[in-house]
């Protein structure tokens, strides 16, 4: 296996021009991050943390410089190549959960499969879906509905969803925005355990205290980056859920 | 490449929803259903008009009383008294290829036969009529060339004329009471059905042309003649000396307008034919208008559905979706739609049909080539309406598409 970058950026920029406007969201971003780490994006609102993972989850390209993903430049790939590489490199975590509506977990789960270049039956679909849902502690909600489970379990089967191809990243742009402490605190704990199964996870967040789940923090102002720093006097999710006294549902098997 | 797992996405987000996927189908069935039925009855009444005009007999000239005007629109045919019996006499001794001729009179007549009354259609004939609109008897005789020369009082009836005066009895032998006038009954007449017009042929009296026009009618002109020629071929020539014969007897001048009018039997069927199909090129207008709305309706839907599903389609080009992929889920989703819609719409068009031959009398005719028709234009319609649509949601940028609320 290749233990080098998973995500290379060298001297990535992005511009948004309005007509007359012109936004300079992203200014000289080089940036390595290597296979298994856990890095939180730090930074103000409007400092380019959702456009540069935007641009790292290829659903944009930078206007300038180069995004090598797992060695491959991609920074010039067309729509339908960038399509292909978010299905089976990369795995979307939303701070709104992005769920389809009435589509039960399970249906949700498989969506990333139907994309894929393999051509499963419905049984096969089912069968890979159940498992990835069990992993996150899901296992008996296959057939529920967005609206009928909590936040928390919703935000897990869209990282059930993340999974389910066998991404090489995880990216998550304020995953814990839309949930309390304590279910934040759970979701941090499924992405260390499945940073401890070694796939590499990126997430922005506002809250340091989140952010000290991670292993490393990169703090970002104006489109650049501001500092970058190993986490010190890490947390652990799954001891703190174990003191709290609370169920262990973010536990990944 | 993955039509199939497009296939299955597109059903799951039909079954997603029901009410939405029924009411737009509604749209399509309705037109469907409409265009069936109306083509149906349009058809039906088409093939109806069609075996009229074959009753009428074959190779039949038909010689009216008046003029049409230079236009075409008629003035009452048989209304002007012009043609005598001794035009058909004519007729008859000159032209070619006559095998038959009949001198018509005609009048809606009281009749009565013990204490039953009924109020039907008179006609007088010669003792060809019969023979010329190929009409056979069900019972009897018919009446001959002599009662015709002499004038008798007998005749014979046709079978709803038959029921209501005489019930269940023989109407055979019988007298029948015509205008108080005693006719005996020598035969009673197959039936015929309806007429191209709706009217039953078979509520009839028909006697000698003599005895009509002395004892009940009264008047010494005819309504028209009925010639039969020998071949078809011959049809034309005889039309032409028909006319040359009558302007001779009439003594109408050049330039001026025949007092008759004379129409070959083709072209009383064309006449009939002809109006048949506007009647049935005018009920598919405007059931197919009916089938464009559907289609409207269809595009309406489905550019509501594509903007309310934006985050739908930003979290499935996420994941990995191609536009195509996209552009084909909603393409199959309106195709799907309108295709079933024209499924249940041929059903219901077809049941709609039958309820009314059944029950309403009506004659239909469901084609098989407009069941196909209607199907794949419906599909047509889905793929038309849809398209637009469809690649709008194809064209969508996924980062817009993830953050539309
Ligand atoms: N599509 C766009 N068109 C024009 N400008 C944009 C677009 N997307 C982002 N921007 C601008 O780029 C800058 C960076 O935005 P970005 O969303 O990356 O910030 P952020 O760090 O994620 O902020 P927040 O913490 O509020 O989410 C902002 O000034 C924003 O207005
Ligand atoms: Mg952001």
């Amino acid at each position: 296996m290749n233990n080098g970058a998973v995500v290379k950026l060298v001297d990535v920029h992005k511009t948004y021009r309005t007509g007359e406007m012109e936004v300079r969201a992203v200014r000289g971003v080089s940036l390595e991050i290597v296979r298994g780490e856990f890095v939180a994006l730090m930074g103000a609102s409007g400092s380019g943390k959702s456009t540069l993972m935007n641009i790292l989850g290829c659903l944009d390209r930078p206007t300038a410089g180069q995004y090598f993903l797992d060695a491959a430049d991609v920074s010039k790939l067309d729509r339908d190549q960038l399509a292909d590489i978010r299905n089976s490199k990369i795995g979307f975590v939303f701070q709104n959960f992005n769920l389809l509506p009435r589509t039960s977990a399970r249906e949700n789960v498989e969506l990333p499969l139907l994309y894929g270049p393999q051509r499963l039956t419905n049984p096969e679909l089912r069968a890979k879906a159940d498992a990835v849902l069990a992993s996150v502690g899901l296992s008996g909600r296959e057939e529920h509905y967005p609206s009928q489970l909590s936040g928390g379990q919703q935000q897990r089967v869209a990282i059930a969803r993340a999974l389910i191809n066998g991404p090489e990243v995880i990216l998550a742009d304020e995953p814990t925005g839309n949930l309390d402490s304590h279910t934040s605190i759970e979701i941090m704990g499924t992405f260390q355990q499945l940073n401890e199964r070694g796939i590499t996870v990126v997430m922005v967040t506002h809250e340091p205290e989140i952010a000290a789940y991670a292993k490393r923090n990169v703090v970002m102002r104006d489109g650049q980056v501001l500092s970058d720093s190993v986490v010190a006097g890490r947390r652990n999710a799954a001891d703190e859920v174990k003191t709290d006294g609370a169920g262990s549902n973010g536990v990944v098997k | 490449m993955r039509v199939g797992s497009t296939i299955n996405v597109a059903f799951r987000a039909l079954r997603r929803n029901k009410l939405r996927s029924v009411l737009t189908a509604l749209g399509i069935i309705i037109g469907v259903a409409a265009v069936i039925a109306m083509v149906g009855i349009g058809n039906g009444a088409k093939a109806q008009v069609e075996a009229q005009i074959a009753s009428l007999g074959q190779n039949v000239i038909l010689v009216f009383s008046g003029s049409t005007t230079s236009s075409g629109i008629r003035t009452g045919w048989g209304s002007a008294g012009t043609l005598k019996v001794e035009d058909a006499e004519a007729i008859r001794r000159e032209v070619s290829g006559v095998v038959a001729v009949s001198e018509e009179v005609r009048s809606p007549t009281q009749v009565a036969a013990g204490n039953q009354n009924w109020l039907t259609q008179v006609l007088g004939e010669s003792a060809d009529y019969l023979d010329i609109r190929q009409w056979q008897l069900a019972d009897g005789a018919s009446f001959t060339p002599q009662d015709v020369r002499s004038a008798n009082k007998v005749c014979v009836i046709g079978r709803t004329t038959a029921t209501q005066v005489f019930g269940n009895d023989d109407p055979v032998g019988q007298v029948l009471r015509v205008k108080n006038v005693p006719f005996v009954v020598t035969g009673v007449l197959t039936p015929k059905g309806l007429s191209a017009l709706g009217s039953d042929q078979d509520d009839v009296v028909i006697m000698p042309y003599t005895s009509a026009m002395k004892r009940i009618i009264g008047g010494t002109t005819l309504r028209n003649i009925n010639v039969q020629v020998g071949d078809a071929r011959q049809l034309p020539a005889a039309q032409q000396q028909i006319i040359s014969l009558l302007r001779q007897r009439h003594n109408i001048r050049a330039g001026r307008d025949d007092d008759f009018t004379v129409r070959g039997q083709q072209e009383i069927a064309d006449m009939a034919t002809a109006q048949s199909k506007t009647m049935t090129v005018l009920l598919g207008a405007i059931a197919g208008v009916s089938l464009i709305v559907g289609g409207i309706g269809i595009m309406n839907i489905m550019l509501v559905s594509v903007t309310e599903r934006t985050r739908e389609i930003g979290v499935r080009l996420a994941v990995g979706a191609h536009g195509r992929d996209i552009l084909t889920q909603f393409l199959i989703e309106a195709v799907a739609l309108s295709s079933v819609g024209g499924i249940i719409g041929i059903a219901f068009g077809v049941g709609a049909s039958r309820v009314l031959s059944v029950y309403e009398n009506w004659p239909t005719l469901i084609s098989l080539s407009s069941i196909v028709v209607s199907f794949l234009f419906s599909a047509a319609v889905g793929i038309f309406f849809g398209f637009y649509p469809a690649r709008k949601a194809a064209a969508l940028d996924p980062i817009e598409a993830l953050r539309y609320e």
